[in-house]
């Protein structure tokens, strides 16, 4: 299950709720240097499984490995240190902090540890990088959504993480920052990092994504290049409803 | 601070980590440097004190100087999580009776040393177990945790049936405690400095900000916070034990005082408890101040204090150094603006 190229493997994953079963039974390989996207319509656990990657929750049954380190049993900061780093759906900053500092954050403990100057320099090429100049000391607060959207991808690759979790990094964009948001993730990709989005914007997974996973109700439903799963009769029912309904 | 959380062949052991961190955090910026100088000056003039005044002068300075040390070790802790602790009075009724218990047994030196430890202990204890609660329900945890203390410690006098008070009886003039006071102050301060800089100080920020996020940055939120709950209660009951001899007579309600552990709280907020000097900007108005109440209000004090708590937190919530930075930026803000203006009107008659 764990080839060397791996770098997350998801074994028969499942996570109740009570009596809910929110995300049932799940396997898929995310290989690595490659992008995966992880879609499905609203509610069908997309977010409760980079939860369960992150270690934000514990996973009721099945197994998850990290370069082949098993990473269910671990805690979220653990896991953190051991390469894995996400953004969140409803972007998440730490408002007492200047923009620098936010990046900082990441790399304080994380996979990569730094500290003073080598911190501080790697942090502001990051801010350079996903397009952010001379703003380095202003508060989060002053920045536009797209603008702290981009902090936090910064703060996520900071400790320059083996697996980049990214949970709708492109909701709540317009159609210009939505072009700029596809291009930047694009330029990850083709430096070879390793990629697993959960997104709803169709464009910016058939431009992206080496591989799909479609969930619905909690269960996977369809694997496959984008191109394929997108034409895939059971995901057109799952977003659309039945056509005989 | 070491962090033992590392994996794999290629990241140094905690220990080595935790001597490299030390060395990174030893060089220090040209602020930084003289920063400490002013410190030191101010530390240096504030400790010429007993050779110009005695009496009421200097009574008064020694409160300042041990509210500076508690509300700064306070604010180490509660500063940076925002965790509001009321349990100063558990841990300054620990030391103290750590002194009180031990006085005739043992040098009052190596007192100091057990009360420290004890007071470690405890927090340690007390941290572990409820750092997982947060908001209100920490605050309220800390302020009955003071109060069972004291209990218990009433409770163990009374089955063995000791009075109720305990004498302690250490001969010192007034200006050797004062400067006591004065070095265990200026470690606090030092502490927090160090920590503050550290990534440890980093690290808390970042809780105080977001625990998620910091969880996800690969920060260990419990140890972070246990460990510095440590630190600052351990530094009370280094204070109780310091402050023990002067009392020279203890008793639970005195040493378990809930007081206390509001005026800790007060001061630090009066100040600001996002700077480090903020903590003594509001003890030393708020000393002078309180000495004045209780010498004419006597039995109104608890009310006042009420008052003062409200007013604070209503009118000046980032205290007197949010005030002091409203205004130097406002200040910036309103020249800023007349430059501008200036260059403008220059440009139009040129």
């Amino acid at each position: 299950m764990n080839s060397p190229s791996a770098a997350l493997t998801i074994g028969g994953v499942t996570k109740r709720f009570g009596g809910l079963v929110a995300v049932n039974n799940i396997s898929f390989t995310l290989p690595a240097n490659k992008v995966l996207g992880l879609i499905g319509p609203n509610g069908s656990g997309k977010t409760t499984m980079i939860n369960l990657i992150s270690g934000a929750l514990k996973p009721s049954a099945g197994a998850i490995h990290l370069h082949g380190d098993s990473i269910s049993d671990r805690s979220a900061s653990e896991i953190a240190t051991l390469g894995l780093s996400r953004t969140f759906q409803i972007v998440r900053m730490l408002p007492g902090l200047t923009v620098l500092e936010n990046v900082q954050a990441g790399g304080v403990f994380g996979h990569r540890r730094m500290w003073g100057t080598e911190l501080r320099e790697h942090s502001r090429a990051l801010l350079q990088k996903v397009g952010l100049q001379g703003v380095d000391d202003t508060v989060v607060s002053a920045l536009t959504y797209i603008d702290q959207k981009r902090v936090e991808l910064a703060r996520a690759l900071v400790a320059d993480p083996k697996v980049l979790l990214l949970d709708e990094w492109l909701a709540g964009l317009n159609p210009t920052e939505l072009k700029t948001g596809i291009a930047l993730i694009e330029q990850l990709r083709t430096e070879g990092r390793t990629i697993m989005i959960v997104e709803h914007v169709m464009d910016a997974i058939r431009s992206l994504c080496d591989t799909c996973v479609v969930m619905n109700s909690g269960a996977k439903i369809a694997e496959g290049t984008p191109r394929e799963v997108l034409s895939d009769a059971e995901v057109i029912r799952a977003y659309l409803g039945d056509i005989d309904a | 601070m070491s962090n033992a959380d590392t994996h794999g062949d290629t990241k140094p052991t905690a220990f080595a980590q935790a001597m490299l961190d030390l060395r990174e955090s030893a060089v220090l910026s040209g602020t930084e440097k003289r920063n400490l100088a002013i410190c030191a000056i101010v530390a240096a003039l504030w400790a010429l004190l007993p050779l110009f005044s005695t009496g009421y002068i200097l009574s008064l300075g020694i409160s300042i100087t041990i509210f500076a040390g508690l509300a700064t070790s306070w604010t180490l802790f509660s500063g940076p999580t925002n965790y509001i602790s009321l349990a100063t009075a558990a841990f300054f009724g620990i030391g103290m009776y750590t002194v009180a218990g031990g006085v005739n047994l043992l040098p009052y030196p190596v007192l100091i040393l057990i009360a420290a430890v004890a007071g470690a202990l405890f927090a340690a204890l007390i941290g572990l177990a409820t750092l997982r609660i947060s908001g209100v329900y920490f605050v309220i945890f800390s302020l009955g945790l003071a109060e069972l203390v004291r209990q218990v410690v009433s409770w163990g006098q009374h089955v063995m049936g000791t009075s109720s008070g305990l004498y302690v009886l250490v001969d010192r003039s007034d200006s050797v405690f004062f400067w006591q006071l004065l070095v265990f102050t200026l470690v606090v301060f030092l502490v927090s400095w160090w920590i503050g800089r550290s990534r440890l100080g980093f690290a808390l920020r970042i809780i105080g900000n977001d625990e998620v996020v910091a969880v996800h940055c690969g920060i260990n939120t419990a140890r972070a916070k246990v460990t510095l709950f440590i630190i600052s209660s351990t530094f009370a009951a280094i204070a109780g034990a310091l402050v023990a001899p002067r009392w020279s007579y203890v008793e639970p309600t005195l040493a378990f005082s809930p007081f206390l552990s509001f005026q800790v709280v007060i001061m630090s907020l009066l100040g600001g408890v996002h700077r480090l000097w903020g903590p003594l900007v509001g003890v030393i108005p708020f000393t002078i101040m309180w000495e004045f109440i209780s010498a004419k209000f006597p039995s109104q004090t608890t009310l006042l204090l009420g008052v003062a708590f409200l007013l604070i937190v209503y009118f000046i919530p980032h205290g007197f150094v949010g005030l002091i930075e409203d205004f130097s930026r406002r200040r910036s803000g309103i020249w800023a603006a007349l430059r501008s203006k200036w260059q403008a009107k220059g440009g139009g008659h040129e």
